[in-house]
Formats: C-alpha cells, structure tokens, sequence
C-alpha cells in the first residue's frame, strides 16, 4: 500500500493530497504525520485532497476537531465523491482552491452602484517601525503609520490617525492621487513623481490633504467641501 | 511554584537590557521570590559581569542545550541574594548554538522551581531575539528617551506582536528631568504617543548605576539611588501591586512650571 502523504505548501496554506487505503488507517498517518512534525504544522491552514474518497460529515467533523487539537485550521476539502462535497458543505468547509475560498463571499457589486477602479484595502492596525504595505489601490489605514514604517500605494493613502512614516500614494504616476491624515507629519511624502518632506510642526495637529496642484506638492488643512 | 517568563529586549544595543535584568532579578529576589536570570546573549555575555559572578562560571547555557551539564550545574547562586540565580551564556559560541524550540524546554524546565525567570535578550531582531522572545510570557521593552532607540522599539513592539506575545510593557531608561523639562529630549508623552503600549517603569539617569554595574552589585540594592528605587517600583508593578510613577519633577519649583506653560502656550 502507497503511504505516503504529500505535503505541498500553497498560497493559502498547506495542500495535503492522502494515499488511498482504509481510512482509519490513512486518517492515523495523517495524525501521525502532524504530531511528528508539530512544530511545522502548528498554526497551519490545511486543504485535504481526498479525490474520490467517500466520507460522511461526521468523518470529516472529527478529523477537523482533532487536526484543531494541534492547532491545525482545516479550511479546504478537495473531492470528486458527491457525499464528500456534501459533508465538507456540510461542515462549512471549503470545496475549492478558488481565491475567495474559506472566506465569507462578497457578492461582487451590480454594474449599477459599482464604481470603477475602485480597488482599495484596509489595515486596521498601527504600522511600526520595518512594516512595510504596497498596494496598487488605494490603502486606507486605521491606526497610526509611525517613522520608519512605509506605504507605497497606487492610489491614494488615507490614514485615521498620525502619519509619520514614508507613504507614496500614486506611486505608479497617478498625480490625481491624495494623501489625507488626521495628523499629516510624514517622513518623506511622494505623490506620483513629486517628493516633499514635511515642514516643522506649528501648533496643534489637524487634519490635512496633501494632493499635486499645478505641479507642486502642497498639503491643505481638511475642509468638508461644500456642494 | 509556576515561574512567569519575562524577557527583557529593546531592539538596540546599549539602552540598559543587561542592566534592567540584573537590577530586576536583585528587586524581585529582594522580596523573597526565587529567581534565575537568563544571559541569551550568546557570544557576548555579560549580564554575569553586571551580576558580578563572572568568576563562578564553569558551566554554561549551551553547555546545558548540548546536553554537557545538567541545568542545576550551570545555575550560579547570586552573592547576596540566596534566591537570586544566573544561567550565564557562552563566549565562545554564536546565537545558532541555541534554537527558540530550547529555549522554551529550558524555560518549561526551570518554570516549576522558580517564580520568575528573566531573560537578558541581546540587541537585533535576529536569530538571538527570537531565541529569548520564544518562552516568554510577557516582553519588557526597554528604551531610552532617543529617536534611534525608540524607533527600534517600535519595530521590536511590531515583531513582537507578529509572534503574538504582544503589546509587552515599556521601560523607560536614563531618562534626564532636567534636559525633558528644557525640552531638549523627549518626554515620557512623547514616547507613549508613537509605541502606544503600557508604561511599567521610568528609571532616571543616575551616575551610580555606572558605578554599581562596574562593581558588579545591582542599584536595585540601594535605597539611596533613585534608578535603584525605580527598578524597584518596577519589580512591584510586576507582581501587580499599584506603584504611583516617580515623578521626574521633584525639584520642579514654581518657575519650571510657569517656564513649560509658556512654551506650551508659545508651541500653540
């Protein structure tokens, strides 16, 4: 009997492909192979591929609450076998490798409310020292982006929150885009192919916008715009 | 007993770790506990010349990993302090000789006979800081009142909470009043406002520390010196007690305050 279990690392975590054979057995050459290794595993998202082996929720259940036992997640079932594809359904289990896979689906907008370009993510976290974001959107952070760390975006930057570090909005020459702050104090800010440090602090704090107008790069105090 | 594990880090060289280690394990042993303090600096020791047991050493902390001695051996008992142990680390190795994975079975082995175990981590943020961040159960990060020192904490604080063993308490280290309230370093707001984790400790400059560590006796011993008494405080918030924070403006009279309110109405 083949015993071998193939271990393969992917973008979403590990994909374990099982040998055929008894499934008591299989399954304990699996625990086996998670225990001898657990510090490889430890944390670990796992997809299983099962081809078109035949297992029923309750299998499939207990297999993922012990896998948790050693703090492996099992996200991702793969299978042929219907019974399998219900259980792994069943059990909220992923089914596929797809790229929205093991999260909550988001229905993609109608082409009414959609807006175009649109691409943007958030980070809900104070950046530190050697963090480091790029992103060909726009980044949005909630949190402060202290010296030392860098965000280089395609389009704009907007932080909830003091802006100390290097941030690079429209890096790849977008000189439409904006760089706003509650507390706009950068390093070093870069709109498109515009560099500028930022001048001595006079008074308190307020919220500004730094944009490119008539190819200069100046920052503003945040008004709401009236219209 | 069931030790907690603390580690003491900073990111850069020189800002007091090996100092705050010695001064804290002297404070906490002071009060009865039993405590054994770790040198992971491998390749660079020196908490035990601070502890002033350089000459005691026979075994060391890789001699213990490789299997050469038993942990017992390698523990020094401190001069003063009967309760006070160190687990020197070894010259001639490097931070490799070490895994994160011996760390914790270390710190697993000395956690039932112990009440706290301190960890002296080297500067960096390599191989050597995640060896001593690996046990720990909660991080002390010691910093000094400069751009360059809490720009490394910052970082330090980040890796820290990657590992998850975050947010970690903050030392404030050779902190001067008098150069604070000049406005010519920066202030304990200042530093709270860029790492936003809690503050556990404010020790101001004191030149006996220089002396004390020379001598290989911990400040931490003596009542008349205010860094010793602030390693003390710190060692109280450790064990929970509720310490008010020193106030660094004892000798503040009526005209350093009227002189901080213009500046600050002058900044405005």
């Amino acid at each position: 009997m083949d015993t071998t279990i193939d271990i393969k690392g992917i973008r979403d975590g590990l994909l374990i492909t099982l040998p055929p054979g008894r499934w008591d057995e299989v399954r304990q050459l699996l625990i086996d192979a998670v225990a001898q290794r657990a510090d490889f595993f430890r944390g670990a998202r796992v997809a299983l591929q099962l081809a078109d082996r035949e297992l029923g929720a309750a299998e499939l259940g207990s297999l993922r609450d012990e896998l948790s036992g050693s703090d492996v997640t099992l996200w991702a079932v793969l299978s042929t076998a219907d019974l399998t594809r219900a259980a792994a359904a069943d059990l909220g289990l992923a089914r596929e490798l797809s790229p929205q896979a093991g999260r909550v689906a988001v229905e993609p907008p109608t082409q009414d409310s959609a807006l175009p370009g649109e691409e943007a993510i958030l980070i809900e976290r104070t950046l530190r020292s050697g963090h480091s974001v790029r992103y060909p959107g726009h980044v949005i952070v909630l949190g402060d982006v202290n010296p030392g760390s860098e965000i280089i975006a395609g389009g704009h930057v907007i932080v909830w929150g003091r802006l100390r570090g290097v941030v690079h909005a429209g890096a790849e020459g977008d000189e439409s885009a904006v760089v706003c702050a509650l507390d706009l104090a950068p390093t070093q800010l870069r709109i498109a192919g515009h560099i500028s440090v930022s001048p001595a602090r006079k008074g308190k704090p307020k919220p500004e916008m730094a944009l490119v107008r008539e190819d200069q790069l100046i920052a503003e105090p945040w008004q709401a715009k009236r219209s | 007993m069931t030790a907690k594990i603390a580690t003491i880090t900073s990111g850069k060289g020189g800002v007091g770790k090996t100092t705050a280690t010695a001064n804290l394990g002297a404070a906490l042993a002071s009060h009865g506990l039993r405590v054994v303090c770790i040198d992971a600096d491998i390749g660079l020791r020196n908490l035990d010349v601070v502890m002033g047991l350089e000459n005691r050493i026979v075994y060391d902390f890789v001699d213990v990993v490789e299997g050469r001695c038993k942990l017992r051996q390698a523990m020094i008992r401190d001069k003063r302090l009967e309760n006070l142990f160190l687990i020197p680390a070894a010259q001639t190795r490097d931070k490799t000789a070490v895994s994160p994975q011996d760390m914790i079975r270390l710190g697993e082995e000395l956690r039932p006979e112990f009440d706290w175990v301190l960890i002296d981590s080297p500067a960096g943020i390599e191989r050597g800081f995640r060896n001593a961040i690996a046990p720990a159960d909660l991080v002390l990060i010691i910093t000094n009142p400069e751009v360059s020192a809490v720009r490394d904490a910052d970082r330090i604080i980040g890796l820290i909470e990657a590992e998850e063993k975050g947010p970690g308490r903050l030392i404030l280290n050779r902190v001067k009043p008098e150069m604070v309230r000049r406005g010519d370093m920066l202030g304990v707001e200042d530093i709270l406002d860029v790492l936003a984790i809690e503050l556990i400790g404010i020790v101001p400059e004191d030149e006996r520390v220089t002396v004390a560590t020379n001598q290989g006796v911990p400040i931490a011993l003596d009542p008349g010196s205010k860094a010793g008494q602030a390693f003390q405080n710190i060692a109280r918030r450790l064990l929970g007690d509720d310490v008010p924070f020193e106030s660094l403006e004892s000798r503040d009279g009526f005209f350093g305050r009227i002189s901080r309110l213009m500046r600050a109405g002058g900044e405005a």
